[in-house]
C-alpha cells in the first residue's frame, strides 16, 4: 500500500475523476460544441477575420487541447505530492 | 544549383543522418528493442511520438484534403489531435504504470485471458499493416517526383533504410531517428508555409495570416476571398461544410477514439522512465503536432487561392496552356494533374461545375505548393526530404509494432513461453524484416483499396482497443467475458458496416442508406458504443474480475512504484 490509508486512496481516485471530468467537459465544448454543433451559430460572429465557428474547428480547438494536457499534468503532479504517491 | 541536385543532396544528407543515429543507438536487449530501455526523456519522446503519428498522409495529403474540403476538413484536424487529450488523460499514465511492452500485453493480463490477448494481437497487426501500405505509397510518390527515379527503385531504397534502422536499432534506434525526422519534417512543413503566408498576406505566422487581409491592397480577408472564389466557380462555400452535422460529429469522434486506440502511438508511452513523464510526453507530443496541424489549414487556404489564381488567371477567365508554368507540366508526368481541353481553346479553366477542364489530385497541394508559389529551389528540396521523413518515421513505428506483436505476443506469450531473451530478439528482428518486405511489396503494387481501408484501421481501433483499455482502467470489476464479448461485437458491427458499404455494395454508399446518416468513416463511434454496452451486459450476468486483478487495477491508478517496462 502506497497510500497512508484506504480513505486516502479513495479520495485520490475521486479527485482524479473529478479533474478528468472537468477537463473532458472543456474538451467536448471546444471541439464538438463550438467546432461542430454550434459552428453555424458562431459563424455569425467575426473573430480577427475568421468566422468564430470555423476558427474553433480549424485552429482554436487544437490550441485548447494542448493547454488541457499541460493543465492535467500540473494538477496531477500537485495531487500526487499531496497524497504522497509521487515517484521517487 | 538546380532543384534536382539540391534534392539529392538534402535527401541524401538526411538519410546519412538517420543511419548514423541507428548505429549509435543500436539495441542490445529485448528491453532496448521493444521500449528503448524505458529511458527516453519526455521532450524527445514527445518529438518521436509526433513523428510517429504524423504520417506521409498527414504531411502530403492533409493540407490538400482540407484545401478541397474547406470546413469539413476540420474532422481530421480535431479528430487526430483531440484523440491525444483522451490518450493523455485516460490511457497513457495508467498504461505506463502497468509497465508492459505492448497493448495486447495489457489486454491479455488485465483480462487474464489468452482469447483477449489473441484478439488484440490480430487487431494490432491488421491496423498496422493497413497503415504501412499507405505509407509506402507516399514514399513512392515522393521519390518518383523529386528524385526522378521510378517508383520501384524509390520504394526499395526507402525499405533498405527502414530495414537498417528498425532491425538494428529497434525502438531505441527508431526513437532517436524519429527525433531527427521530426525536426526535418516540421522545418520542411513550416518554411514554405511562412514564405507563402508572407507573400499572400504579409503575416509571418501562417496561423494569423489565415485570418488576415490580403497583401494585394484590396483590404479583403483571405477567407472572404476564398468564399467568393468558391461560390463563383461553383464549389461550396469554403468556411461552411457539405457534410451533415451528425456525420461530422461521428467522424470526428471515431477519429479521436481511433487515435487514442492506435497501438503504435500507445506503445510510445512505455518508453519513458516515469508515469509523470508519460503525462508530460503526451503534452509535448501534441504541442509538436499542433505546430503542423495549425499550419495545415492555413496552408490549405493559401494554396487554394494560389492555385485557382494561377490556373484561372487574375481575371478568372483562364490562362493559356502553352504559357503554363513549369510545375503544371512537371506534375502532369506523375498524373497528379491533368488538363482536358474540352472546348478546344487551349485555355485552362478550373471550376466546380461543367466549365471545369482540370483534374487536380489533392496530394499536389503540399508537394507542388513551393513551385506554385515560386519559392527557391532549396525549399522544394526540403519538402521532398520532409515527405520522405514523414513516411519513413511512421513506417518504422508501425513495423516495430508488427514485429513485437509477432515475437512477443504471439511467440513468447502464446506458443513458446520458454524462449530466451536472445532468441526473442532474433525473432523480433526476423519479423521486422519480413514485415518490411511485405510492406515494400504493397508499396510497389499498391492495392486499390488503401484509401478505403484507412477508415477500417480507425474504426477497428475505436471499436476494439479503446473501450477495452478504458474499462480495464476505470472499472475494477470488469471481467474477461465482458471485455472479449465487447471487443468481438464492436469489431463485428464496425467491420460489417464498412465492408458492406466499401466493398460489397459501394453504389449504396450514399447518405440516404446510412444508419442514422453516419458514413462508414464515422461508424467506429457507434462500434465503440456497441462494445461498451455489450461488455456491460455480459459483465452483469457473469462473475466480476478476481481479487488479484482488482488489486492490479488499484495499483495502476497512482504513480508511485512504477518500475521499468518489463516482460513479466
Amino acid at each position: 500500500m502506497s497510500f497512508r490509508n484506504n480513505d486516502d486512496q479513495k479520495a485520490y481516485w475521486k479527485e482524479n475523476l473529478a479533474l478528468l471530468f472537468k477537463l473532458l467537459v472543456v474538451w467536448f465544448a471546444v471541439s464538438f460544441g463550438a467546432g461542430i454543433l454550434f459552428a453555424d451559430a458562431l459563424n455569425n460572429i467575426q473573430f480577427f477575420g475568421f468566422k468564430l465557428g470555423f476558427w474553433f474547428a480549424q485552429q482554436g480547438s487544437i490550441l485548447v487541447f494542448v493547454a488541457l494536457i499541460f493543465v492535467y499534468m500540473a494538477k496531477m503532479s500537485a495531487m500526487d505530492k499531496r497524497y504522497g504517491v509521487e515517484e521517487e | 544549383m538546380d532543384v534536382q541536385t539540391l534534392t539529392f543532396i538534402i535527401v541524401g544528407a538526411t538519410f546519412a543522418l538517420y543511419i548514423a543515429i541507428a548505429i549509435w543507438a543500436r539495441a542490445g536487449s529485448t528491453n532496448d528493442f521493444y521500449v528503448a530501455g524505458g529511458g527516453v526523456p519526455p521532450v524527445l519522446n514527445g518529438m518521436a511520438t509526433a513523428a510517429d503519428w504524423m504520417s506521409a498522409a498527414s504531411f502530403i495529403s492533409m493540407a490538400g484534403l482540407i484545401s478541397f474540403m474547406g470546413y469539413d476538413g476540420a474532422v481530421y484536424l480535431m479528430g487526430w489531435t483531440g484523440g491525444y487529450v483522451l490518450l493523455a488523460l485516460c490511457l497513457a499514465p495508467y498504461l505506463r504504470k502497468f509497465g508492459k511492452f505492448t497493448v495486447p500485453d495489457f489486454i491479455g493480463d488485465r483480462y487474464y485471458s489468452q482469447t483477449a490477448r489473441t484478439v488484440a494481437v490480430f487487431c494490432a497487426i491488421f491496423v498496422c499493416f493497413t497503415y504501412v501500405a499507405g505509407q509506402m505509397r507516399g514514399v513512392g510518390v515522393v521519390f518518383s517526383r523529386f528524385l526522378e527515379v521510378d517508383i520501384v527503385t524509390g520504394v526499395v531504397l526507402g525499405m533498405v533504410i527502414v530495414f537498417f534502422y528498425t532491425v538494428l536499432g529497434g525502438m531505441k534506434g527508431i526513437t532517436y531517428t524519429q527525433v531527427a525526422q521530426f525536426c526535418v519534417m516540421v522545418f520542411a512543413y513550416v518554411v514554405p508555409a511562412v514564405f507563402i503566408s508572407i507573400m499572400v498576406t504579409g503575416h509571418i505566422l501562417p496561423q494569423t495570416g489565415f485570418g488576415a487581409t490580403l497583401a494585394d491592397g484590396s483590404g479583403m480577408h483571405l477567407l472572404q476571398k476564398l468564399d467568393n472564389l468558391s461560390t463563383d466557380l461553383g464549389f461550396h462555400e469554403y468556411t461552411t461544410g457539405t457534410k451533415s452535422t451528425i456525420d461530422v460529429f461521428f467522424i470526428t469522434f471515431a477519429l479521436m477514439v481511433g487515435t487514442a486506440g492506435l497501438p503504435h502511438v500507445i506503445v510510445r508511452f512505455f518508453t519513458v522512465p516515469k508515469v509523470h513523464d508519460a503525462r508530460k510526453s503526451a503534452g509535448y507530443a501534441l504541442a509538436f503536432i499542433a505546430i503542423v496541424y495549425t499550419t495545415a489549414p492555413s496552408l490549405a487556404a493559401f494554396a487554394r487561392v494560389n492555385m485557382i489564381e494561377t490556373i484561372n488567371g487574375p481575371e478568372l477567365t483562364g490562362t493559356s496552356y502553352e504559357e503554363a508554368p513549369s510545375w503544371i507540366k512537371n506534375w502532369e508526368q506523375t498524373g497528379l494533374i491533368e488538363f482536358n481541353d474540352k472546348n478546344g481553346d487551349g485555355v485552362m479553366f478550373y471550376s466546380g461545375d461543367e466549365r471545369n477542364e482540370m483534374t487536380v489530385d489533392r496530394d499536389i497541394m503540399v508537394l507542388a505548393n513551393p513551385e506554385i508559389a515560386n519559392l527557391p529551389a532549396w525549399v522544394i528540396a526540403l519538402v521532398a526530404a520532409g515527405g520522405v521523413a514523414a513516411a519513413l518515421s511512421t513506417s518504422a513505428g508501425l513495423l516495430l509494432v508488427i514485429s513485437t506483436s509477432v515475437s512477443h505476443d504471439l511467440l513468447k506469450r502464446n506458443f513458446a513461453p520458454n524462449i530466451t531473451d536472445k532468441a526473442e530478439l532474433f525473432y523480433a528482428r526476423l519479423a521486422a524484416g519480413v514485415a518490411i518486405v511485405i510492406a515494400g511489396y504493397f508499396g510497389i503494387n499498391p492495392p486499390g483499396f488503401v484509401a478505403q481501408v484507412v477508415a477500417f484501421a480507425f474504426g477497428l481501433a475505436a471499436s476494439s482497443f479503446f473501450p477495452a483499455i478504458i474499462m480495464g482502467i476505470f472499472s475494477k470489476r470488469m471481467n474477461d467475458k465482458g471485455a472479449v464479448a465487447g471487443m468481438l461485437s464492436g469489431i463485428a458491427f464496425t467491420a460489417t458496416y464498412i465492408i458492406y458499404f466499401k466493398f460489397v455494395n459501394p453504389e449504396a454508399n450514399i447518405p440516404d442508406n446510412w444508419l442514422f446518416g453516419i458514413s462508414p468513416e464515422g461508424i467506429g463511434t457507434l462500434g465503440m458504443i456497441v462494445n461498451f454496452v455489450v461488455a456491460f451486459l455480459v459483465f452483469k450476468v457473469t462473475d466480476e474480475a478476481p481479487e488479484e486483478i482488482q488489486e492490479l487495477v488499484e495499483s495502476i491508478r497512482y504513480p508511485k512504484g512504477a518500475g521499468e517496462a518489463s516482460a513479466h
